[in-house]
């Protein structure tokens, strides 16, 4: 246990000093932590997918307290917490029909009626929450409906094995290690799928760049590099201009290792993509963070881009990893949508060490340099998501984020 | 406890792995200065919060994101302070970072941490190499791994490398020659190849002349030098052990840059050598007075510090939202609707602002509570401040539990120390420091240490204080407690220089009016101010003289055959046969003979040492005294007097403003003396008296002297009229 919690501290501390860059290593991080975390959490007989979400959940608050911008860390804890309830319902369901079966089997006479009245009540109540999971976008009814499954559903699985017949006992402990494995085996799973996005993204690559089409993308992301390198792996001959990305210029990174996978590519200023859209067949972007809105938390100037793209009727493209779907919107008054960095990336202190002394004049800083690592696109601007699920419209982005989290854990 | 386990499992794996030694810094947390009193008295600097952090925050933090390992913290000023605060702190614990604390109470001095260190080390050995050493009010971002194995690797090469230095561009004022940070200009030279530090100064640069002197032998042994004006000294130094043991083997070393540097510099000591490491992007910077604690306040407000700025939560500090125009907010503000938050301002938790404030560039701490309609502008509040209605404050500084009522001002530069009361309706008066403390007395301030300040113990003196403030009211108004301190002397005048509030413009004025004046007589003989120089060059401060000057250098010959007339004794006749030989071969008129003997008599008194005016005025009336035989041969007529007393005019601008002061007293001596005559004093006064004001400052000070002359004639004339009737 104190060992858990020192490698959450550790990386609380890389997420507050920001050592930790790109959604996909932030969340490859937060998710093995949590697998950790559920690995040594211990489980009582009781509730215990509560204990589980609730020991997630502590150590998913420091981790999204640590670096609110990123929010890849809360999607992965969401996700996480979802695997927890899923898992849990699966097995209750599992366990009430194995109930009812052996209900059915040694029926004695006694209490019968209570049983049998009490284990359908149960059971039903069981149903409504397997129906409500298979239902997923978080209706009305779900949010206003005061008891989440979480609540209901333990209780159900304690009360089920507080029958007398050892071969329920024998059933509920099996039902308890089987519960951890179940969501550790999950959590696996999410891991896979956190590191396998690139290659599931590429793979639709062919489908979407045409030969002797021009590219354009701006700043660098790795699902873009894989993205294109895989058209190109596939004989696809194409051209790609990179905006440089100011003030990070990542862009130069990116033309570089196209460059070295044997790319045609062209560096531009931000401030060209305007002069350059009308020769671009398609705008290929990775996003930062996807909002329930559809709206696109991308590197700063890629509004621009978008609104370039819009203006000439280009194709604005935006690939992203399931582990960036973010189940909040924009307007939600916890997302905190941007981070200011050092100025000094933009200017260089030595130069205007002049402007900044306050000894002088009023004593108010005159020269005030900001300098924003995000830009926010809204739905109407993206022509098309592709994840690792494959290609989706703006409008439907709701839809396959209710598919990754469940309603009760949008507000942590 | 995870901690100490981790530590000595590394210290294991050290053994095994030579190559590989951990990160060590050592942090000063006393400055062993007393430039933030009164506010040290009571805590130490290490724990004054620099935009709600305390400073000792932001250095382990960025230590810690370097990647060092180890701090050895040394306390000597408040050292329980220090040592309490950082044991309940977050670093108490660090899974990274092992903080240690070292507490001494003998050091005054930087050397003496230094070799008390050294005497701790050789016992327990815990500085296994290289180190790191700052001081505990540093403000950085910058990384430290690449430079450590840069320092090490140099180490490798040249065994007398034992110390790299951190250096940032930072262009100083042209005006005040001061950096922003509120110290002195910077003159360093460093060899454009291997960057080794040859020359370091940062006192005695003489900022009116714009020069600095360089030792020939520097431009002898190296074949370039580069010289920078344009540098900050970032107080961040890479040092191997061998420091340690130099501090130990000169125990007269106390300053870091002032003797150590310095030493290592000009006394070859052994041949060590220092390097210089500039750097780039990065953010470094020290808070050493008032004048650093507002530029680098807001400096991380700008984010130049980033990511140790107040939204992100890095140390102990709790992250507070940052809005629009650079304004952080903490979430349990309570902010009046009409309150108008400007940009550039920090609000802390559970901070109340009242109805109708104006609150701008200032950064307010947690708990505080703000009155309606109340002004506070580029000011540091810090926690649980009252301020009732109406108050205005401005660039002050206002320390834990101050109380300001209603109506009170606060003019520029005000420092509150902690737990002032200031009356109501009360005006503090500009650059004033006020604590609860009295100041101590003349004896322990010539002690220039913190360690003073928390021997005394404090708490008797402020319980039986409170005491006496409440019988007797207080310099803050009748309903203030509090002394305002005296500022020393010599320190006046400077005080500006080092305060929180910007300069005031009509000191700008005065130092640009200077400036200015100096340019003018400066001409001619232009100073290359910063660049590289080739070994060809002797030194920079060679006097250009332009070869056509023919009087400049009759001037100059009068001037030697002077001081060798005054040296040797030579008789006054002799005197005027020599300067007649050299007005023929000059080609000059007498009067110009006469203006530079006078020039050459004035510059002997100057050079003569003097300590006050009078001296001055003295030796200057028995020079005059003394030669007058010589002069008067060159200034029989009027025009050839009204020349010398208009060298004189000129000297006293220009060369030798010592005189300036003086100007009238020497004019009475002169005419006391028969060099000049009424005749030539009323002609000088008459053509001056058309010229612009700023040639009439002689003139109005000669004001009384002229009219006491213009009175004595006319009664002489009533007299002669009266003879005639």
């Amino acid at each position: 246990m104190p060992d858990v919690q020192s490698t959450v501290l550790e990386f609380v501390n890389k997420l507050r000093k920001r050592k930790i860059e790109g959604s996909q290593a932030t969340a490859k991080c937060t998710v093995e932590l949590l697998r950790s975390v559920i690995s040594q959490q211990r489980v009582p007989h009781s509730n215990q997918a509560s204990a589980l979400i609730d020991a997630v959940k502590a150590v998913g608050e420091q981790l999204v307290a640590a670096n609110p911008v990123e929010l890849a860390v809360g999607n992965v804890v969401r996700r996480v917490l979802h695997i927890i309830r899923e898992e849990d319902l699966s097995l209750a369901t599992a366990a009430m029909a194995g109930l009812d079966l052996l209900d059915a089997s040694d029926d004695d006479g006694e209490d019968d009626n209570c049983k049998v009245v009490g284990y359908s009540a149960m059971s039903a109540a069981v149903a409504a929450a397997a129906a409500r999971s298979t239902l997923r976008p978080p209706s009305l009814q779900t949010l206003l409906e005061g008891t989440p499954e979480s609540a209901a559903v333990p209780y159900t699985s304690s009360s089920g094995a507080d029958s007398e017949s050892k071969s329920k006992s024998a059933d509920k402990s099996s039902i308890t290690r089987k519960l951890k494995h179940d969501v550790i085996e999950g959590v696996n799973h999410l891991i896979l799928e956190i590191s396998g996005c690139h290659e599931q993204i590429a793979e639709q690559a062919i489908e979407h760049i045409h030969q002797n089409e021009v590219i354009l993308t701006l700043g660098s992301s790795r699902t873009v590099l894989e993205f294109l390198c895989a058209a190109k792996e596939k004989k696809r001959s194409f051209r790609v201009f990179v905006a440089e990305g100011a003030p990070r210029y990542q862009g130069h990174l990116l033309a570089k290792e196209l460059v070295a996978r044997g790319l045609q590519t062209t560096v531009i200023t931000d401030s060209a993509v305007f002069a350059m859209i009308s020769r671009v067949n398609m705008v290929i972007i990775g996003a930062h963070a996807v909002m329930a809105n559809g709206g696109v938390i991308g590197p700063v100037g890629v509004n621009m881009a978008a609104l370039a793209a819009k203006k000439h009727a280009v194709p604005f493209v935006v690939l992203a990893g399931s582990h960036k779907l973010c189940p909040l919107y924009p307007h939600n008054p916890e997302v905190l949508l941007n981070e200011l960095r050092s100025p000094s990336e933009l200017l260089d202190f030595g130069e205007v060490s002049d402007c900044l002394d306050f000894g002088a004049g009023s004593g108010s800083p005159l020269l005030q340099v900001v300098n924003p690592t995000f830009d926010y696109v809204p739905p109407s601007l993206v022509s098309l998501f592709i994840t690792d699920t494959g290609g989706h419209n703006p409008s439907y982005m709701y839809r396959l984020i209710a598919d990754y989290y469940s309603a009760d854990d949008l507000v942590m | 406890m995870g901690a100490q386990k981790k530590g000595g499992a590394r210290v294991s794996e050290d053994s095994e792995e030579q190559s590989r030694q951990r990160l060590q810094a050592i942090l000063l947390a006393d400055s062993f200065t007393t430039k933030f009193r009164p506010v040290t008295l009571e805590r130490p600097k290490v724990l004054l919060p620099l935009v709600n952090v305390p400073m000792i925050d932001y250095t382990l933090a960025w230590l810690e994101s370097a990647g060092i390992e180890e701090v050895f913290v040394f306390c000597c000023a408040h050292s329980t302070q220090v040592i309490d605060y950082l044991e309940t702190s977050e670093w108490h614990s660090h899974p990274n970072l092992v903080v240690r604390t070292i507490e001494s109470h003998k050091s005054i001095s930087a050397g003496d941490a230094l070799r008390y260190i050294y005497e701790q080390q050789t016992e327990t050995s815990q500085i296994q190499g290289d180190f790191v050493l700052v001081s505990g009010d540093t403000v950085s971002n910058m990384p430290l791994a690449d430079l450590i194995q840069e320092h090490r690797e140099r180490k490798k090469r040249d065994e007398k490398a034992i110390m790299t230095m951190v250096i940032k561009k930072s262009k100083p004022s042209l005006i005040t020659h001061q950096s922003r940070l509120g110290t002195d200009q910077l003159f360093i030279a460093v060899d454009p190849l291997t960057k080794q530090l040859l020359h370091y100064e940062e006192d005695k640069v003489d900022y009116a002349r714009g020069s600095v002197c360089l030792d020939k032998s520097l431009m002898e042994s190296n074949p370039s030098v580069l010289l920078y004006n344009d540098m900050q000294d970032c107080y961040i130094d890479i040092c191997s052990p061998e420091v340690l043991s130099l501090f130990e083997d000169n125990f007269d070393y106390q300053h870091l840059r002032r003797h150590f540097v310095k030493g290592v510099l000009v006394d070859d000591i052994m041949g060590y050598k220092i390097f210089t490491h500039e750097i780039g992007s990065s953010y470094a910077a020290r808070v050493d007075n008032f004048r650093s604690y507002d530029t680098v306040s807001k400096d991380i407000i700008q984010r130049w510090t980033y990511p140790y700025v107040p939204d992100i939560n890095f140390g102990g500090n709790r992250p507070v939202k940052l809005g629009r125009q650079g304004i952080y907010r903490a979430c349990d503000v309570v902010q009046s609707r009409s309150a108008d938050v400007g940009a550039s301002t920090v609000v802390g938790y559970g901070t109340k602002i009242g109805n109708g404030d104006r609150i701008l560039n200032s950064v307010i701490g947690n708990g505080c509570s703000i009155g309606s309609n109340v002004v506070i502008e580029g000011s540091y509040i810090w926690n649980n401040v009252t301020i009732e209605d109406g108050c205005e404050i401005r660039n002050a500084i206002v320390c834990d539990g101050v109380r300001i009522r209603a109506g009170a001002v606060l003019e520029p530069g005000v420092v509150l120390s902690f737990k002032v009361v200031v009356g109501r309706d009360f005006v503090v008066p500009a650059y004033s420091k006020v604590s609860l403390l009295q100041q101590p007395m003349k004896e322990d301030s010539d002690e220039e240490l913190e360690y003073a300040d928390s021997s005394s113990g404090t708490a008797d003196r402020l319980s039986g204080l409170s005491l006496e403030m409440e019988s007797k009211g207080s310099e803050l108004g009748p309903d203030g407690a509090g002394y305002i301190w005296e500022v020393c002397e010599g320190a006046h005048d400077e005080e500006w220089k080092h305060s929180v509030a910007p300069i005031p413009e009509d000191k700008l004025a005065e130092i640009t009016q200077a400036m200015d004046d100096y340019d003018d007589m400066e001409d001619e003989s232009v100073v290359p101010t910063s660049g590289e120089l080739k070994s060809d060059a002797d030194s920079i401060n060679t006097d250009v003289n332009d070869p056509g000057d023919d009087y400049g250098y009759f001037e100059k010959e009068v001037e030697g055959t002077f001081l060798r007339a005054v040296e040797e004794g030579i008789k006054v006749e002799l005197g005027v046969l020599e300067i007649n030989s050299l007005r023929l071969s000059y080609n000059m008129e007498s009067a110009d003979c006469a203006g530079a003997i006078f020039y050459s008599m004035m510059k002997l008194a100057v050079d003569t040492p003097h300590s006050s005016a009078s001296e001055l005025y003295k030796t200057a009336s028995s020079i005059i005294a003394k030669w007058k035989g010589l002069l008067g041969f060159y200034v029989k007529q009027t025009d050839e007097q009204i020349e010398v007393i208009m060298k004189f005019e000129e000297m006293c601008q220009e060369t030798a403003k010592e005189l300036g002061p003086l100007f009238a007293q020497i004019l009475h001596v002169l005419y006391e003396k028969d060099v000049v005559q009424e005749d030539a004093i009323m002609r000088w006064a008459e053509e001056k008296a058309g010229a612009d004001e700023a040639d009439k400052v002689y003139l109005q000070q000669c004001e009384t002297f002229i009219q006491w002359l213009k009175e004595a004639s006319e009664e002489e004339d009533e007299d002669d009229d009266e003879e005639e009737d």
